[in-house]
């Protein structure tokens, strides 16, 4: 049976049901049937919905989500992260019909949309590569944003400052947005008395967009250089677990996302992930040992970057719904396959959950909104401990506060029982496997006796370490991740030697990131 | 191929390998590393203090079977004292066959046992009883609801005619993680806040109880329980189809099967899940009907109990609990047919 998820075309038969509506005229009529569709104030409408009221709460559903949240401000530059598959494609969507409509209910932020071309992750040939970039630049070019289209292998020339998490902009107070849009209005009402047409919108000039199209068409024509090609497909073969791998896949296209964003100004990123996307992402990340930052990683804004915020206005959209949408309003995707097309079902965690939590769904047709409402009772903090703040170092690739900390807590000693092989191999003792916030490196950068994953492992949150454990080698990881662990390895050894000397009035020293 | 050398003592021949770690080790090894493991979590959680009197939840189960053996092991190095208490919930064909090994193996440790039966407790009420009310509808029987929370009431009673001060059960790493999974899948935020930690301190009157074998995945436990020529009862309940668990439990086996750590990073996971305040449960008070810790006027034993008894056995279960506020009236004709109406989510 064709899933959804897997972003493949769907059968038409299974979506709609026609039925001639005998009187006002003998007009045939579409009437769907939809299994769950939330209305307004979060009712469950179940049944039978005209084609127009769909539309509407669909629309509704993805205004409401992004005004009652008043994270973009007017005039915000706002990156699209565009897979090709059916959620991003109707996020796109809707945030072009929402820019077009009459100025009181506009949405008031300037797009772009990137495209990431992960052809080289997947094992795909350049030719299979140029022809779903053929089929994705007429979608780009209808669109009218600028667009970016950039290649996974240009991960391999990021600079380390991608891993530094920017200081974070205090939030700004309520009445804030408010004043921003009132502003905004005004600088509006003055511009359409005495510009043009063109420049009513309040969008930059038009030829801006046209030139930086031009620039990333070269881009487009320009593949990227066969040895980064190669680098990357050995950097995922190396991986031994397709868990792994599509981990890290999602970490470096976050990465890439992240400074396409901060290369070009875009202070928010958008990403299409619906409702079922984020319950099967919920229960992963719970396998996956990040219980810790479920708020982070599910939640509608994830601002763990500093200065770029990830924000997800599809989280109310169900799947389905999408599915229904994308039909009904012809939206255009293009199915790109990713590392786990094809892959059978136990082939890793991720698979093994999307299947179990479809599977559940159908028993139990409440599990995917239930596991939503959960996440939505998430908070952004440490269990018991202090606020969330910049206290504590952060994660080498996914950037949040490390959550490995105590010496006795629970995890910690099973990490301790399940090192003791190592331990028990390796001929030099490893000295802090344990206790993760201790040095482990010797100071220089020559005589490294200790094992540099030992020394990467540290700087890692719990999930990613593990994840890290499946791949055997560092080095064909891309520089500017292991640029970053070696500085920061040697930062933590002189603090250490430093201690006695410095002086110290807070637990955040001062040059810890 | 012959065996590897234990990679422990380097004498014997290695008989198993430890799921989590692959490490080799002959039988014996593997047993004195698994009671170092529980001595090491009961000591850095300071879960049972010296001259503590223990009460040891035993069902006849492998959990069970195996923590009250390795507890008796650890008894001169904790200084604590043992008292096995059995619940009979009355489920037949099922209790009475584990009830015999229990007390087969209380024999064999000279260890005193007491047995608390459902039906003294809650006014007749034995889970065969609440099976057969529960029955009808269309809907699940929700039997393990009911069986969870009196067992946990049962046993306190069972603790208290001991003059116990610690409650120890035998949940292992697999249970845990079963249970985080299953509590994010039908939404009790209540349970994910309360839960990951290592017990709980006995708030309000309730005594502490503690998991000793939290740590320890299942797989382990069965080893043990078989190097130690341990004698368990392994018949699954007589409801467990019925179960919710057995989802999760699914689900479980599949994940460990793609990643042996699986089973760690969900306890790792519970740990730190963080809730907001608005979600967690609200500081316990006490039954207004027996003194019981409760979140609410009744403790949830006594909501139920008293569904039951009024004939609509679904009233404290779900969401939209009704009617617990009406006083009961003893003696009123039990009407089957008064179910609440159901409404539009479907009640786990």
């Amino acid at each position: 049976m064709p899933s959804a998820v897997s972003g493949q075309s769907l059968d038409s038969k299974t979506l709609l049901l026609k039925t001639a509506v005998g009187e006002g005229g003998g007009q045939l009529q579409w009437l769907r049937m939809l299994p769950t569709v939330w209305g307004p104030g979060g009712s469950v409408i179940s049944g039978l919905c005209c084609r127009d009221c769909f539309k509407a709460f669909y629309i509704h559903k993805f205004r409401a989500m992004l005004g009652k949240n008043r994270l973009i401000f007017p005039g915000e530059k706002v990156l699209l992260a565009w897979s090709g598959g059916p959620s991003s494609s109707s996020m796109v969507r809707q945030v072009l019909e929402g820019l077009s409509q009459d100025s009181a209910k506009r949405l008031r932020f300037v797009p772009g949309v990137i495209f990431i071309d992960e052809g080289a992750a997947c094992g795909r040939s350049p030719e299979e590569r140029a022809k779903t970039l053929a089929e994705v630049k007429p979608i780009l070019q209808a669109i009218g944003f600028p667009w970016h289209v950039v290649a996974l292998e240009e991960v391999f020339s990021l600079p380390p400052s991608v891993l530094r998490c920017s200081s974070q902009e205090p939030a700004a107070p309520d009445g804030a947005y408010k004043a921003a849009v009132d502003n905004f209005l005004q600088q509006q009402h003055v511009l359409g008395a005495g510009g043009g047409p063109g420049l009513a919108h309040g969008e930059e000039p038009l030829p801006q967009p046209r030139a930086q199209s031009a620039w990333d068409l070269q881009s487009l024509v320009r593949p990227p250089a066969a040895a980064q090609t190669e680098a990357l497909s050995h950097l995922f073969c190396s991986v031994r677990t397709l868990t792994a791998k599509e981990e890290l896949l999602q970490t470096l296209r976050v990465h890439l996302i992240l400074h396409v964003a901060r290369a070009h100004g875009y202070s928010k990123v958008m990403t299409g992930d619906s409702c079922t996307r984020l319950a099967i992402k919920l229960m992963t990340n719970l396998a996956l040992g990040r219980g810790a930052f479920l708020a982070w990683d599910t939640g509608f804004s994830d601002e763990r970057h500093g200065d770029v915020v990830v924000v997800r206005p599809m989280r109310e959209h169900t799947l389905k719904e999408v599915a229904f949408y994308n039909r009904l309003f012809s939206v255009p995707s293009v199915f790109t396959p990713a590392v786990d097309t094809k892959a059978p079902e136990k082939a890793s965690i991720h698979r093994l959950m999307e299947a179990f939590i479809l599977r559940l769904q159908i028993q139990f047709p409440s599990t995917v909104s239930t596991v939503y409402r959960t996440s939505e009772k998430l908070a952004k903090a440490p269990r018991d401990g202090p606020a969330a703040g910049t206290c504590g170092p952060r994660c080498l690739l996914c950037m949040c506060t490390l959550d490995v900390d105590t010496a006795d807590s629970a995890t910690a000693f099973g990490v301790q029982t399940a090192s003791h092989l190592s331990q028990i191999q390796s001929p030099t003792p490893l000295t802090e496997t344990g206790t993760p916030q201790g040095l482990c490196c010797s100071p220089g950068g020559a005589s490294r006796r200790e094992d540099p994953q030992a020394c990467i492992a540290e700087q890692l949150c719990y999930g990613c370490r593990v994840n890290m454990k499946d791949l055997p080698s560092l080095e064909p990881l891309p520089p500017y991740i292991l640029a970053e662990a070696q500085l920061r390895t040697q930062r933590a050894w002189v603090l250490a030697e430093l201690r006695d000397c410095l002086i110290e009035d807070s637990e955040d020293e001062v040059g810890q990131s | 191929m012959p065996a590897p050398p234990c990679t422990s003592c380097h004498a014997a021949r290695a008989a198993l390998r430890r799921p989590r770690s692959g490490q080799a080790l002959c039988g014996a090894c593997f047993c004195t590393a698994f009671e170092a493991e529980v001595l090491h979590t009961v000591l850095t959680g300071r879960l049972l203090p010296p001259g503590a009197v223990v009460a040891v939840g035993a069902s006849g189960g492998k959990d069970s079977t195996v923590l009250a053996h390795v507890l008796r092991e650890l008894v001169p190095r904790l200084g604590i004292s043992l008292q096995l208490v059995a619940v009979d919930e009355g489920i037949g064909g099922y209790r009475d066959a584990a009830l015999a090994a229990v007390r087969r193996q209380a024999a064999r440790w000279e260890l005193p046992l007491t047995v608390v039966a459902y039906e003294d407790l809650f006014g007749g009420w034995t889970m065969d009883a609440v099976a057969r009310s529960t029955a009808g509808s269309g809907r699940s029987r929700s039997c393990c609801t009911f069986c969870g929370v009196l067992r946990r009431r049962a046993l306190e009673e069972g603790a208290r005619r001991v003059g116990a001060t610690h409650i120890v059960t035998g949940h292992n790493a697999d249970d845990m993680a079963e249970t985080v999974l299953m509590n994010f899948l039908r939404g009790d935020a209540g349970r994910l806040a309360r839960g990951g930690g290592l017990g709980s301190p006995g708030e309000g009157g309730a005594l502490p109880r503690c998991r000793p074998l939290q740590f320890a995945s299942q797989k382990e436990v069965v080893l043990y329980a078989h190097f130690r020529r341990l004698d368990y009862f392994s018949e699954e309940c007589v409801y467990a189809p019925e179960a919710f668990r057995g989802h999760a439990r699914d689900l479980l086996k599949r994940l460990e099967a793609a990643r042996p750590s699986a089973v760690l990073d969900l306890v790792h996971s519970a740990e730190r899940l963080a809730l907001a305040a608005s979600a967690r449960p609200p500081r316990p008070g006490s039954c207004s009907r027996c003194g019981a810790l409760a979140s609410r006027a009744l403790c949830q034993a006594c909501a139920l109990l008293d569904g039951l008894n009024r004939g609509r056995p679904r009233l404290a279960i779900g969401k939209g609990r009704r009617g617990l506020d009406e006083e009961a009236t003893p003696g009123t004709p039990r009407d089957p047919a008064q179910t609440p109406t159901p409404k539009a989510v479907p009640t786990f």
